[in-house]
């Protein structure tokens, strides 16, 4: 039993507004909503399946379904934060093969910069049900400084330096350049990184990704569905999924729960890395990409730094495009959670309608992947294989 | 760098004994009475085996597994591997710009508003 070839995903819609302070939240998601149906060419009662995560107000799905007034037969709520979305395809593609749904609508909206959250840097209140919570919470590890641990471990066991990880930001922003909507449209260079504000050592702030409010959503679909529309044919071939966490204080940040769903993922599919001609990779931080290029076996373990140099991320230049809308470092990072606009521009490359200046020639395997949490402590990860049919 | 103030912590059931053994100035962690190990952060249920588990005194000593300082904030976080195996996230004291992984550090605890103290390291 296997998910491959059993589902397609034929709508895929990125919300072009980064500031939205005259919007709700609910009324983002609808709009996503709006938008990927008008892509994939259904309509609002062809959905009969629906999944959302936690930036999804109100319980579970529930709010969402009653707002936008969905009367599906299938609903999921998994949320592993940033990867959920990708998780969701899967979830989607499952639930099509068991015909439990025929068409499920995924979605994400947010507004972290309208509401002035400082995402990185602000400490969490305490929660005595989280049971990490007693032990961890008033040492404030935060987003920031959780991901530069394993930056830091990574140049200590490695010697990876700033200047490998500014290379990542470098290769987001050429990208973003074409993108009218990027929230970070200039290109800068690896000094440019290595010179702007230190964040939380060894992270400086053009190693995070951009605060910005906005949203995604998808459609996934049955094949007989996917070959009555007109949208070229994006497959679901592969997915995998984990959790990683602090294995019982056996902490180890060389590696990632990507370590695990990738190689899941790639089993599914039937193919290696090597096959993979485009990669959209979460990209909370430099060190996320970094990790997760060594974690999905595009290099060895311990190479990320010298993989990542020199450009061999820039579409039209290196070996592995990544994240050619500019990615979270540069696009847009909407509700803090990378995974869904991962997804959206793999489709966008699959079907050969990424701006062509970034887009892949013949672009027919891609990778989306992403960990949602933080993989310095506790994070799910999720990656999805897709193909151009 | 000035240090931080640290908040003190939540509690529930599992941490209480933790809290009022460092009142005392004891350091614990917990073992499992099945399959022997030591883990972190403490737990009734091993997370390796599901055994039941208890209390021992620990050492205190321990290295610098990765750390972080933010600098502006006034604090730096860390993972700290124990003499006694399992790694911990705490905070360091005093001047980062001396730390480095794999260096050694030991337990110095730090009061927290309520006085509650707890387990950070210094050099």
């Amino acid at each position: 039993m296997s998910i491959n070839g059993r589902a397609y995903i034929v709508g895929a819609y990125e919300h072009p507004t980064r500031k939205a302070p005259d919007k709700s939240v609910a009324q983002l998601h609808a709009e996503c909503a709006r938008g990927a149906l008008a892509d994939a060419g259904l309509k609002k009662s062809d959905i009969d399946g629906y999944i959302c995560a936690g930036d999804a107000p109100g319980m579970g799905p529930i709010n969402m379904l009653d707002y936008m007034n969905l009367k599906v037969r299938y609903f999921d709520s998994t949320d592993v934060g940033g990867s959920s979305y990708i998780a969701h395809v899967a979830h989607a593609a499952q639930a099509i093969a068991m015909g439990k749904a025929s068409v499920v609508l995924i979605t994400l909206a947010g507004r972290p910069r309208s509401e002035g959250q400082a995402t990185g840097t602000a400490a969490r209140p305490g929660n005595p049900g989280i049971p990490d919570s007693p032990w961890e919470t008033h040492f404030a590890p935060v987003t920031a400084n959780v991901y530069a641990m394993v930056a830091a471990r990574h140049m200590y066991e490695y010697g990876t330096t700033s200047e490998q990880l500014a290379w990542i930001k470098v290769a987001a922003s050429h990208h973003a350049q074409y993108n009218e909507h990027a929230m970070l449209r200039n290109v800068v260079t690896v000094e440019d990184v290595v010179n702007s504000p230190m964040v939380s050592d060894p992270l400086h702030r053009l190693d995070c990704c951009v605060i910005s409010d906005g949203g995604g959503a998808l459609i996934v679909t049955s094949p007989e569905i996917a070959r009555s529309l007109k949208r070229p044919l994006v497959k679901v071939k592969g997915a995998g999924e984990a959790p990683k966490g602090q294995l019982g204080g056996e902490v180890d940040l060389r590696y990632s729960g990507g370590a695990w769903s990738g190689p899941r993922a790639f089993a599914e599919a039937g193919v290696r890395p090597a096959d993979i001609k485009y990669a959209s990779i979460y990209d909370s931080f430099t060190i996320t990409v970094l990790q997760q290029i060594e974690d999905m076996g595009f290099c060895e373990r311990g190479r990320g730094g010298a993989f990542v140099s020199d450009g061999n991320l820039i579409s039209g230049v290196g070996k592995l495009p990544f994240n050619t809308d500019g990615g979270g470092l540069c696009n847009n990072h909407p509700a803090n959670r990378g995974g869904i606009t991962k997804v959206i521009e793999a489709v966008r490359q699959l079907r050969g309608e990424a701006h062509p200046k970034v887009q892949v020639p013949n672009c027919d395997l891609a990778l989306a992947h992403g960990t949602g949490g933080l993989i310095g402590s506790r994070h799910g990860s999720a990656t999805l294989i897709l193909e151009r049919e | 760098m000035a240090d931080r103030i640290i908040p003190s912590p939540v509690q529930n059931p599992e941490s209480e004994p933790f809290y009022a053994a460092a009142k005392e100035g004891k350091f614990m962690i917990r073992r499992c009475k099945d399959c022997s190990k030591p883990h972190w952060y403490p737990r009734a249920l091993c997370p390796f085996c599901f055994g039941d588990t208890e209390w021992e005194a620990a050492s205190g000593e321990g290295t610098i597994y990765s750390f972080s300082p933010m600098r502006r904030a006034g604090y730096t976080i860390a993972y700290v591997t124990l003499k006694e195996g399992p790694t911990m996230l705490t905070n360091i004291l005093g001047d980062p710009d001396k730390l480095a992984c794999g260096l050694p550090v030991k337990l110095q605890w730090t009061v927290t508003e309520d006085g509650t103290p707890v387990p950070t390291f210094a050099a």
